[in-house]
């Protein structure tokens, strides 16, 4: 269903063209004579605005606009674990192959391999009834990654023949046949248009942690499986090694990792380490589970606006597959700012900032995506998807639109201070300002570590806020004007803060910390406050307590590889304390 | 003019149909079907010319942006369609000269001509085809080898105000930068947005004096060249870095300065846009835009030629807020943020470590690169300077009587890391080992049990008083 139009202005991204009849919103459309890919977003009587994903330069009015009547649309199968697509999920490992290291407008590749062969194993024989979202056989995609091929939506019926074997991805590998008669082939890819949610039957209320290795993340601002957090800040604070850190470290089965926007190095960076580093669950490489979408800051604006969709869809993909899917947006102010690129040149009524009024729609609606769902088939399969989405807010401020709405929308906010980050506390994630709306949901997962996990966590958050509003004092009176309890408390939470909060992401030990060492180090660190109060109301001075020779241990605690060194380290130290405690009761 | 191919006189249908002019915008009615982006050439009744692109194309008009000056622009100017987007020839003639914003030579000598014509505006490394930069690049400041160290194929920018020594300082980098165990020199892509000839000729007569000059290529609008021409200035030096860089295998340097003069031109362009402004009257386009400049600094797979981008700045009102170190910091990787502060207490080179930052440091520093303890260093040094800069804002409230014991030896090591680390002479180039030592030396004025940054095993290795022992 080809429809021809003319192109009548050019501005920018924004393309103007005429004759083009019943088109639809969303339609992909070819634009010129490079066929530089637009999308239909406005039609007003005899003209159709188009916004295209590609540079325009060169372009002139006169040449044709073919309209393919479809929308944008993501193929889905095997080949893509592993794999780095552009916004509009073309691999650009392919087209640097294709087309050298510069990025060529017009160039055609298309996202799933057709050459490669994939063995194919049945799940299911001919007579069988299956329904959509059924798993009609599986192909090993990777190391890690069994693919499920599902029965595309639509489709219920029997199977009328499946074969087992090495198929290509646009090979039918079944038939069924539906109670009208008709027969529909089943191939390893199937395509879903990225602007519509996947469906599922049901969705589920959140009951396990989406574990990061982070410690501020997982013991503070825990994230749900299923769950929405955003992590603002300033340029320099942390947002994107705090991502790089959860791609690789979390207990996701699926990472998607969509770089909006941003550093064309932070992408060959996460490029160069995935397939060298350890998955700590499976042993095999990063790479063997995660698919890159790199839609950088210096391509053309519109297809980061494209790029999140593409990656949301991907990710609902895998989750209708059973799997936990970690989906990781840097940054989605990148995206909003291509929202208000296209607004501008259509020439609507700018709300704040120049960001259209529909911008808190459309990040809702995204967050949306997210969740924990009884997926389409037989039976009752759960798969989730995790967003977790850097924000970037101009000059540092959190007030500002992308921002504020964002954080009305998450479950859990990673408030990035720059402050923090300039005294190399990293990961900078602000306690007093950073929340988690899944505390009460994961409480049950970390009680089977430590019976005493909520007290020890609330009283640690406690002791923080205590210790920042005594600091304010200090900065007035100075710390040692203070009385020796409250001076104590400023010492835990010193120890709190570069013990326990900070986590260097390049550290080979640390960068990665299992829950029982978080709770043990937190039990740890609080057992100290314990014994250490009950010195100071002996009269023990805190100065003496500052002076603990093994005092130091409880800073070093996140070097230890295994438990039993935290246990000696602490034992150390807690005989030190009864040595003072003696000669105090003397 | 260099931007069209000259003799083919095929490209080119001239209209003298302009309808109105607006700032640097021109309206040309009757145009049909004008490129988006093509080049224009404008000629004046005075006979001087003046480039130009398409901006906005409609069958039958084109909105033209020129990029000279704009003084002498009416209704009767000739405007001639090129056909063509904007190009440059290039070769390795072009180093050793100096053209101007336009490209146009400066030098007495002729138009290059040019192997290969290639577009300025779109170029883009596809981030599949990266290599993350990771060769440590020494440049003999303490603070910036230590605990900001740049690697080849990085964007730093040095964010500054006006009065402070930045030119100072990269002039110094320039001069001083090696790859370690690798002899071989940056050639450097020079490239002046408004700034004063002064400024200009300090740089000039810097890199005759250690003959950079020969390897270099410099392109130029000074202050009282045409302000929109900024606009395409870095574009040219960059597509010349592109090519010296990742055809011809060079390690290049390129100095952009002054990125807040090119900002303004910006601004400038979109107000007789009549665009709708973003923060403080800049465009809201303008993170993309910069970031079409900045990105081009990389490494790629398989070649052996780099570009090492260093921006220059200067911060409005002091503001690190403001858009344009925002946005820069945005897109760059890293920054180093020349304080008023330090250089008022008379510390060369006066760049405050705490808000500045090297995002690839990790990638070029460490075991086999640099030093093992190298970064657990840095690290430390950042903490330890940060709880002396607190303490001494806390001294001049209560006096430093009222500091404990701890906060006095923090502003003591505070002082001194100023005084020797920061410190160096403007000829000073240190080794790496050297700043190591230096930054040594100062930690073992805190008690061994606060170095929690660094491991017991290099605290072992290379503390002063392990050290001494050792002997
Ligand atoms: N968890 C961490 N461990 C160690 N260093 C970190 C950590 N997080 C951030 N950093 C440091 O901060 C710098 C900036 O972090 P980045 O994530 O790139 O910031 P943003 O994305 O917010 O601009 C990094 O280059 C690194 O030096
Ligand atoms: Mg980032």
């Amino acid at each position: 269903m080809e429809k021809i139009g003319e192109i009548k202005r050019i501005n920018g991204s924004l393309i103007i063209a005429e004759g083009l009849k019943g088109v639809k919103i969303g339609d992909i459309a070819y634009v010129g004579d490079l066929k530089l890919i637009g999308e239909v977003v406005r039609i007003s009587g005899r003209e159709v605005a188009l916004q295209c994903y590609e540079d325009t330069s060169g372009l002139r009015p006169g040449e044709h606009v073919i309209s393919t009547g479809t929308p944008l649309v993501a193929e889905l199968g095997p080949g893509l674990i592993g794999g780095i697509f552009d916004g509009l999920e073309r691999s650009e490992l392919e087209l640097w192959k294709k087309a050298g290291p510069f990025i060529k407008k017009g160039y055609r590749v298309i996202p799933l391999n057709r050459e490669k062969k994939w063995y194919f194993k049945p799940g299911v024989k001919p007579g069988d009834r299956v329904v959509e979202g059924d798993i009609v056989g599986v192909v090993r995609e990777s190391k890690v990654v069994e693919h499920r091929v599902l029965v595309p939506v639509g489709i219920n019926g029997v199977v009328e023949n499946i074969e087992e074997g090495e198929f290509r991805v646009d090979e039918p590998v079944a038939e069924v046949r539906l109670p009208n008669g008709v027969k529909r082939e089943i191939k390893l890819m199937q395509t879903w248009p990225v602007r519509i949610p996947r469906p599922y039957k049901e969705r589920l209320p959140l009951a396990q942690p989406l574990f990061t290795g982070q410690r501020v993340i997982d013991t503070f601002f825990p994230i749900a499986k299923g769950g929405t957090a955003a992590i603002p800040g300033g340029f320099g604070t942390g947002k994107t090694i705090t991502l790089h850190s959860i791609a690789k470290w979390s207990d996701a089965d699926i990472v998607i990792y969509v770089g909006c926007g941003e550093r064309g190095n932070e992408m060959a960076d996460i490029l160069t380490h995935f397939p060298e580093l350890e998955d700590p669950r499976t042993g095999e490489k990063l790479i063997e589970r995660a698919i890159f979408i790199a839609n950088v800051s210096n391509l053309p604006v519109s297809a980061r606006e494209a790029s999140i969709y593409m990656g949301i869809t991907i990710a609902e993909y895998y989750r209708d597959q059973g799997y936990d899917v970690g989906i990781i947006v840097d940054s989605t102010s990148r995206w909003a700012e291509a929202l208000r690129d296209l607004s501008g040149r259509l020439e609507e009524l700018p709300a704040e900032e120049g960001y259209p009024a529909y911008l808190a729609e459309r990040i809702a609606e995204f967050y949306e995506r997210a969740g924990r769902v009884v997926t389409l088939g037989s039976g009752r399969r759960i798969g989730s998807v995790t967003i977790m989405g850097a924000v970037s807010p101009p000059g540092g401020d959190f007030s500002e639109p992308v921002t504020s709405t964002t954080m009305r929308f998450v479950g859990a906010l990673w408030a990035l201070d720059t402050e923090l980050a300039f005294r190399r506390h990293f990961p900078a994630i602000n306690w007093l300002r950073s929340f988690s709306r899944y505390v009460d949901v994961l409480r049950e997962f970390w009680e089977r570590y430590d019976p005493n996990w909520f007290r020890l966590r609330e009283e640690a958050l406690r002791l923080l806020e205590e210790s920042s509003r005594l600091e304010e004092i200090a900065r007035v009176i100075g710390e040692k004007a203070l009385p020796d309890e409250q001076r104590l408390i400023l010492l835990v939470s010193e120890i709190l803060k570069e013990g326990f909060l900070v986590q260097s992401a390049f550290h080979e030990v640390d960068r990665y910390c299992p829950p029982e060492k978080q709770v043990r180090m937190l039990r740890a660190i609080m057992e100290f406050y314990r014994r250490a109060s009950e010195l100071i109301k002996l009269g023990v001075p805190v100065e003496r307590i500052r002076g603990l020779k093994n005092l130091v241990e409880l800073l070093r605690l996140k070097e230890k590889k295994g438990l039993e060194e935290i246990d000696e380290a602490e034992k150390r130290l807690i005989e030190e304390m009864e040595e003072l405690k003696a000669e105090y009761s003397r | 003019m260099s931007f069209e191919e000259r003799g083919s006189e095929k490209a080119g249908m001239v209209y003298r149909t302009v309808t109105e002019v607006r700032g640097p915008l021109l309206i040309v009615e009757g145009v049909r079907g004008a490129k988006y982006n093509e080049v224009v050439e404008v000629k004046l009744p005075d006979g001087s010319e003046i480039i130009g692109t398409v901006l906005d194309t409609y069958s039958d008009k084109a909105i033209i942006q020129v990029f000279g000056r704009t003084e002498g622009l009416g209704l009767e100017v000739a405007v001639r369609f090129t056909g063509d987007v904007m190009r440059i020839p290039l070769s390795d003639d072009l180093l050793g000269r100096v053209f101007n914003g336009s490209f146009k030579p400066l030098d007495g000598l002729p138009d290059p001509i040019g192997v290969e014509r290639r577009e300025i505006f779109f170029s883009v490394i596809n981030p599949a085809a990266r290599e993350p930069p990771s060769e440590f690049i020494q440049t003999g400041i303490s603070v910036i080898d230590g605990m900001n160290s740049l690697v080849r194929g990085q964007k730093l920018p040095i964010f500054s105000e006006s009065g402070l020594p930045h030119n100072l300082m990269a002039a110094q980098i320039a001069r001083q930068s090696t790859i370690l165990g690798e002899g071989e020199e940056f050639a450097v892509v020079f490239c002046a947005m408004g700034i004063r000839h002064e400024e200009y000729e300090f740089f000039r007569r810097e890199f005759e004096r250690t003959g950079a000059l020969d390897r270099s290529v410099m392109i130029l609008n000074l202050a009282d060249d045409p302000v929109i021409e900024r606009i395409i200035a870095p574009r040219i030096a960059l597509t010349i870095a592109e090519y010296l860089a990742f055809d011809l295998d060079m390690h290049i340097l390129t100095i952009l300065t002054n990125m807040t003069h090119y900002c303004e031109s910006l601004r400038s362009l979109s107000i007789a846009r009549e665009e709708v402004p973003s923060r403080k009257g800049y465009p809201s386009y303008m993170y993309s835009d910069l970031a079409t400049i900045y990105e081009r600094a990389g490494k790629i797979k398989g070649k052996k030629g780099s570009i090492t981008l260093m921006p220059i700045l200067t911060m409005p009102g002091g503001d690190i807020t403001h858009p344009i170190p925002d946005l820069t910091g945005y897109i760059t990787e890293g920054q180093l943020i020349v304080s008023r502060e330090l250089h008022l207490k008379g510390i060369y080179p006066p760049i405050n470590p705490l808000p500045s930052l090297s995002r690839l440091m990790k990638d070029g520093v460490g075991a086999g690169k640099t030093r093992e303890d190298h970064m657990e260093v840095s690290s430390q040094l950042y903490m330890a300077y940060a709880e002396g800069v607190k303490a001494r804002s806390l001294a001049r409230i209560i006096g430093e009587l009222g500091l404990s014991e701890r906060e006095r030896r923090y502003l003591r090591f505070a002082d001194e890391f100023e005084k020797r680390f920061i410190n160096q002479g403007v000829y000073e180039n240190r080794s790496i080992e050297r700043t190591l030592e230096i930054a040594w030396d100062l930690l073992s004025m805190l008690p061994e049990e606060e170095l929690i940054r660094i491991s017991e095993e290099h605290i072992k290795k290379y503390h002063r008083k392990y050290r001494l022992q050792a002997r």
